[in-house]
């Protein structure tokens, strides 16, 4: 298989950019403050909740969102669906910007920053501890993207000489890129094992990583779709409409197997009950499941499912499912006791608009430079893939 | 075309074989009472809520009082009350008080009232050790006293969403921030002592000893009949300083001695636990299920290996096929348009 990819060229300072590069500076002024005066000073956290929006939206869903990359490679090389190449390095870049960004988020959430080093340090490793399996897996696997995407780079520098030695050893870190976000994917889930009544028994659960997991391959399926219809609109690109379609069929099944898992295991437990409390948790875990089952019956009619309409709103559904199902268990349905209340600050939430505009920023970048996004393929090759 | 699928479900399958099987069996047991264990026994009946303790600990560790403003423009005073109303980075130990109704009655939990005093549990199984990816807390293996290294800290908070009892305090407020929590005084107790707040506790509420004589002694005072009176031990168990008091009842349960897989702060009150502010914390410890869930999924990195192994063993064989089908297709046609457009794998 062989395909062309072109950087798209156009203008970069685009009005839209310019928005993006205010947004940036603004959450640059807060971060400031954080560093000069401390957490407390932009952000809303506290010792009941110690950890707020840097880490469930930032981190722990950011991460889920980029796993498109992930989610492409299993089905790519181990799936064995080539047909799907074409779409793995846009998948691939939103990947990159998703976990670089989320390490960013680390630096200014963690409070003693400048120890951060220690993780990597023999003598302090706790290997019973799951935010070191966290910490350790997301730092390398940051790493493997940078290195799974150097293709691209070396291609737009013209670097014959490197990108060959690159090619060579590729597989090897597209392996371990699978394993990678198959491990903390699921730890990132398994950190809340240790916080037992704190976090409300619709979402505490023994297969808390495998649900993890699993949402986290299915939201990265709905980003791949995302933000392929976001090129064609915006950048006006042509609707890959036949790929993302087959592409869209795993998402429902892939949901299925969630949901059942998830409410089998409540029903088993007993938890389910909770269902019937008094409450907002109710509604929240209502909420989630109404999103993924609008996913389902849309995506599993093979007539609704060629609709670029139909494509983006069950790939957007699914995307807030997965981050709704992550806020309610890291957040919202957290409750450490009587008198903890959190709701974001200003500097924290300008902090993480921030974060999410270098990340916009950044893949336009990189899709109008370099060669990322897949030129229109002659019919030649076309015929051929 | 379906080789590699096989050969991924064959991995997958050893994988999960691996990491499933021995799941039961290698549940992680219960952490053990180091043998030299020390604590605390506080007996809500005999406190008389008057903080001598906090503002030992205070003394003890340097930490600064706390100032209300408004309280004290409205009294005309400064510097009378130590402020804050519960456990914070400036506070490792702190009396609450339960009323109800009238509150007319000491230790009774219809229109009476209790003190309880809150601080660092001490743990046989913590939570917080298990969860802080660079061991900055540790539990010295023989008084079992929870400890804190700021050197190794990178203060991401893990300790204070995994304590069940909400201990671990943060700095919000500082550029460099620690964790506080309360370490039994290690200074006075390497010299023979013991903590500021018992040394400071007038009635013997809070009282120092070795664990197991504690938890005898707090078993004994389980028997005590209300109205009695009875010799209570003042400051340490172990010393000679005693003091008669009336019995007022005991809620039948020592807090710590099964909470959480045990703690070496044992609790003993007129009025029932849950009022008092205590969470509803089950009799094993929540590091327990994370370690066994974790080691049970990775074995030693035993699993993970070996699903690496086949992971790359799949991609190669698709890459390489790819790439030996593509350099064939280069001889014979002379690339243009796709000399340029790159093959990424």
């Amino acid at each position: 298989m062989r395909e062309v990819y072109r950087p798209i060229g156009g203008k970069l300072l685009t009005r839209h950019f310019y928005f993006m590069g205010v947004l940036v500076l603004i959450g640059a002024f807060f971060m400031a403050r954080r560093f000069i005066f401390g957490i407390g000073d932009v952000a809303n956290l506290s010792d009941g909740f110690p950890w707020g929006i840097w880490i469930t939206y930032d981190v722990v869903t950011g991460t889920a969102i980029a796993c498109g990359g992930y989610a492409m490679a299993l089905l790519v090389y181990i799936f064995n669906r080539g047909q799907f190449h074409p779409m793995i390095r846009a998948a691939l870049l939103t990947s990159v910007f998703g976990y670089t960004l989320a390490g960013l988020s680390i630096v200014i959430d963690v409070g003693r920053y400048w120890q951060l080093y220690n993780v990597f340090l023999p003598q302090y490793a706790n290997l019973n501890s799951v935010m070191l399996e966290v910490a350790l897996c997301v730092t390398l696997y940051t790493l493997v993207l940078w290195i799974e995407l150097s293709p691209a780079i070396l291609e737009a520098m013209k670097d014959n000489r490197h990108l060959r030695q690159v090619r060579h050893a590729l597989f090897f870190f597209i392996g371990l890129g699978i394993l990678l976000p198959t491990m903390h994917q699921s730890s990132l889930g398994s950190l809340l094992l240790i916080a037992g009544y704190k976090v409300h028994p619709l979402w505490q659960t023994n297969i808390i990583p495998l649900l993890f997991l699993l949402t986290a391959i299915t939201m990265g399926y709905a980003m791949v779709v995302f933000e392929s219809l976001y090129a064609a609109v915006n950048l006006d690109r042509p609707i890959e409409t036949d790929l993302l379609s087959k592409l869209s069929a795993i998402i429902p099944w892939l949901l299925i197997l969630y949901l059942v898992l998830r409410i089998s295991d409540l029903v088993w437990t007993g938890a389910i009950a909770a269902l019937l409390k008094p409450g907002p948790e109710p509604l929240l875990f209502v909420l989630e499941t109404a999103l993924f089952l609008y996913a389902i019956v849309n995506l599993l009619h093979k007539e609704r499912r060629v609709r670029p309409r139909v494509l983006f709103w069950t790939a957007l559904a699914t995307i807030l499912g997965g981050s709704l199902y992550r806020f309610d268990a890291f957040l919202i349905a957290y409750n450490p006791g009587p008198g903890w209340q959190y709701f974001p600050g200003v500097g924290e939430i300008l902090i993480t608009l921030a974060i999410i505009a270098v990340e916009i920023m950044a893949y336009l970048f990189f899709v109008k430079k370099m060669p990322i996004l897949l030129a229109a393929r002659p019919a030649r090759l076309g015929a051929k893939a | 075309m379906n080789i590699d699928r096989r050969a991924f479900f064959k991995i997958a399958a050893a994988g999960a074989a691996t990491a499933l099987c021995p799941a039961s069996a290698a549940a992680r047991p219960p952490k053990e009472l180091p043998p030299e264990a020390v604590g605390i026994l506080y007996d809500a009946t005999l406190c008389i809520g008057c903080k001598a303790c906090e503002v030992a600990c205070k003394a003890e560790n340097d930490m600064p009082m706390a100032h209300d403003t408004p309280l004290e423009r409205a009294h005309g005073v400064a510097g009378t009350w130590d402020a804050d109303n519960d456990l914070n980075s400036r506070t490792m130990t702190k009396i609450k008080v339960y009323t109800s109704g009238t509150a007319a009655v000491k230790d009774r939990e219809e229109d009476g009232f209790s003190f309880i005093k809150r601080s660092c549990m001490h743990c046989v199984d913590p939570n917080c050790i298990s969860a802080c990816p660079v061991s900055a807390l540790t539990k010295d293996p023989f008084t079992g006293v929870v400890r804190y290294n700021p050197d190794a800290c990178i203060g991401c908070r893990y300790c204070q969403l995994a304590c069940p009892f909400n201990i671990p305090k943060f700095e919000y407020d500082k550029a460099f921030p620690k964790i506080v929590k309360c370490q039994l005084c290690p200074d006075r107790l390497a010299a023979g002592g013991i903590p500021a707040c018992c040394d400071a506790c007038p009635t013997g509420a809070s009282l120092f000893g070795r664990l197991p004589d504690l938890l005898t002694e707090a078993h004994r005072r389980l028997t005590f009949k209300p109205g009695e009176r009875q010799q209570y031990p003042v400051r340490r168990l172990d010393g000679d300083e005693q003091r008669a008091a009336e019995v007022t009842g005991y809620y039948p349960k020592v807090y710590g001695e099964t909470e959480s897989g045990g703690t070496q702060y044992l609790m003993m009150a007129g009025v029932p636990f849950d009022k008092l502010g205590l969470p509803p914390v089950g009799d094993t410890s929540r590091a327990q299920l994370s370690e066994t869930i974790q080691h049970t999924l990775y074995q030693g990195m035993m699993a993970p290996t070996l699903l690496l192994g086949g992971l790359v063993f799949a991609v190669y064989r698709r890459t390489h096929a790819e790439q030996e089908q593509e350099d064939a297709s280069e001889g014979v046609e002379p690339a243009t348009e796709a000399r340029e457009g790159r093959r990424d794998a």
